[in-house]
């Protein structure tokens, strides 16, 4: 990771009447990085978003950003701008005076302003708009005058607050496209806090999943998904299988376990582990079929289909099998790919390999 | 459901008693006020309706033409110190904690449930050369001047009673919660990230002020304004109890035509010349709203 452009130390908020929405939090964020800050409403993602841009203040910690102690800085002064959630477009005045707000109130010479709230403007595609009044924009343009509001300052951190959350899914998957190209474009740090783990995972370079206050892993898209760390974040991001079992042994990089109806597995584990553990399996990572698979050193299991929703690309099925219930995605791969219906009997199977020993 | 407006009997029949009552008490009295404008005395209580514009002429003479200018500035400084006052009333009852804002809300409105009569009459007791403010400076003044000088400079009382002055302050005081509950309801109502929007794009707390919440919050300037300089305007017992003969305004004058003066006609013409002017500051009222509706918001 490149050089910290903002530096979260122990930062605790904790608000009148007690509640403590962000608990000890520490991490750093690098330059032109394009970081979320993911996890269930009300676990303090956005206060913590709040606090980096002044407007709230910390209870406890500091927040360092470009090497400066923010703690006695106020938001008007701090190199940070933000896309609030209800993008928060002035009313009473034109596209283009909302983008000249923030030049103007720092005593930008006007040629000036008004040069680079154009190039703004074009940059979000809007420099045809800037007559216009923002009642007169759709959600979708709102968010770009709101966007190209914040750039105009030239931050060196652009906060994000659910950008996306009130645009309809098509506009949303075309601006998740756009907010990542627009990144790598003006070269600066991105804070997004979202609830939604695909826009997460699709725009960001790394996510930190927030718990109930607190940071529960900091990782790449990648890592998150593949290796999430703890039972919380293989439930919130993606869909997951999670068996309890307990740990019977281990077998140089291999790991014993004994979980009910599968019997005993070895899995390929670096990771030390014992006594009472969860497996995590990924419903794409299970296999299908109605016939016992021939492939040796597989965890297969015998089960009834009990659930099928068809999806058009996949289909996602629920297996009862030996008393537990594993979802299994499958792929719609062919035309004519024999069609699963409730009370089959089949096999499910999966690589030891893509299972994961979860401790916490 | 239907909509109740597709119903007209019901319409009608919820309608009828409010319209009758204001037919009754309001439109008739003050048609028959309205002819009246047009008359002259013609005994003492007699009056004949002759088509006449000689009331509205006379009340173009300087005697009333001034007392009605000063009317007009009175009620304006009264009302901008309301709006000096109130706004930062509204803006600290909608930033205070839930809990505390019925309470606060109720302090606001606690002086309507004294008669206006008994509040004027304290305000004097507060302003008089031997109330509460000339004892308090004098008390203050000559322990400092025993202090310093050995008393030399005994206290003058301040003439705080019966200038223009008492009365823009005894205005003030009675009308104050017109302007903060429309106010406060506007500034409630406004999206507070406007605010931190502002901040954070790097505005000082006043250019905030001046350049997003006072636009944003205008709808409810104007209703509060409006709500004020109106009774202002025609406010007759607190010039009369705390302005002296000095202080006299229009609503006075009018009061004296239909009493002691015994011109109704002449009284008539004054009042509708007040109304006119109600009409006059509705209508600009509408015109700033539509304007600002127009712009977007």
């Amino acid at each position: 990771m490149s050089a910290p452009i903002i530096q979260i130390r122990n930062v605790v908020k904790r608000f009148a009447g007690g509640t403590t929405a962000v608990d000890n939090v520490s991490f750093d964020i690098g330059q032109n990085e394009f970081f979320a800050l993911l996890g269930p409403s009300g676990c303090g993602k956005t206060t913590l978003l709040r606090m980096i841009a002044g407007l709230e203040t910390p209870s406890e910690g500091e927040i360092i950003i470009d090497g400066v102690d923010m703690a006695f800085t106020p938001p008007n002064q701090r190199p940070v701008n933000m896309v609030f959630q209800s993008y928060a477009v002035f009313p009473h005045m034109s596209v283009l005076q909302n983008v000249e707000y923030g030049l103007m109130v720092t005593g930008t010479p006007k040629d000036e302003t008004r040069k680079r709230a154009k190039e703004a403007l074009d940059m979000v595609q809007l420099g045809h708009l800037g007559e216009r009044r923002p009642d007169q924009l759709s959600g979708g343009q709102r968010q770009r005058v709101a966007l190209a509001r914040a750039l105009v300052k030239r931050p060196k951190v652009l906060l994000l607050d659910e950008p996306l959350s009130a645009l309809d899914a098509k506009l949303r998957e075309a601006m998740q496209l756009e907010l990542a190209r627009l990144q790598k474009t003006v070269g600066i740090t991105f804070i997004i806090v979202t609830h939604d783990q695909d826009e997460a995972l699709s725009m960001a370079d790394r996510i930190a999943v927030m718990n109930a206050g607190r940071v529960s892993q900091i990782a790449a898209p990648i890592a998150l998904y593949e290796a999430p760390a703890s039972r919380f974040v293989a439930d919130f991001i993606g869909k997951v299988n999670l068996i309890d079992a307990t740990v019977t042994g281990v077998k140089g990089n291999e790991v014993a376990c004994k979980a009910k109806g599968l019997g005993e597995i070895l899995i390929p584990s670096n990771q030390p582990a014992k006594g009472q553990v969860t497996l995590a399996v990924r419903p794409e990572k299970l296999t299908l079929g109605t016939a016992a698979p021939k492939k040796a050193g597989l965890v297969k299991l015998s089960g009834t289909v009990r659930d099928v929703s068809y999806y058009g690309d996949t289909s996602h099925v629920i297996v009862t099998a030996a008393g537990i219930e594993l979802a299994v995605n499958v792929q719609n791969d062919a035309r004519r790919s024999s069609i699963i219906t409730r009370g089959q009997n089949v096999w499910v199977s999966w690589a030891p390999d893509d299972t994961l020993i979860l401790t916490e | 459901m239907e909509s109740w407006r597709n119903n007209r009997f019901l319409f009608w029949l919820l309608t009828l008693p409010g319209a009758f009552w204001l037919a009754l008490f309001f439109v008739a009295p003050l048609s028959v006020l309205w002819v009246y404008s047009f008359g002259a005395k013609s005994g003492i209580t007699d009056i004949e309706i002759t088509g006449t514009a000689l009331n509205y002429l006379r009340a173009l003479d300087p005697v009333y033409f001034q007392i009605m200018w000063k009317s007009l500035w009175i009620s304006a400084i009264a009302t901008f110190v309301c709006l000096v006052l109130a706004y930062p009333i509204a803006f600290a009852i909608c930033f205070a904690p839930t809990r505390w804002k019925p309470v606060l809300l109720l302090i606001t409105i606690l002086p309507f449930w004294i008669n206006l009569l008994i509040r004027t009459y304290a305000l004097m007791a507060v302003f008089r050369t031997n109330g509460f403010v000339n004892q308090t400076l004098g008390g203050a003044w000559n322990f400092f001047d025993g202090l310093f000088t050995g008393g030399s400079f005994p206290y003058q009382p301040l003439q705080l009673l019966y200038n223009d002055g008492s009365v823009i302050a005894g205005l003030v005081y009675v009308y104050l919660p017109f302007m903060v509950l429309p106010l406060y309801a506007t500034i409630e109502r406004l999206d507070k990230s406007y605010l931190e929007a502002s901040l954070d794009l790097g505005a000082s707390q006043f250019r905030t002020l001046m350049s997003v919440t006072v636009p944003l919050t205008m709808p409810g300037i104007i209703s509060g304004v409006l709500l004020v300089f109106i009774p202002c305007l025609g406010a007759f017992l607190t010039p009369a109890l705390l302005g002296g003969a000095n202080a006299i305004m229009i609503g006075n004058v009018i009061e004296a035509q239909f009493k002691s003066a015994n011109d109704w006609p002449f009284g008539a013409a004054l009042s509708f010349i007040l109304i006119y002017a109600t009409f006059g500051a509705l209508a600009l009222r509408w015109v700033l709203t539509r304007k600002s509706q127009g712009e977007g918001a």
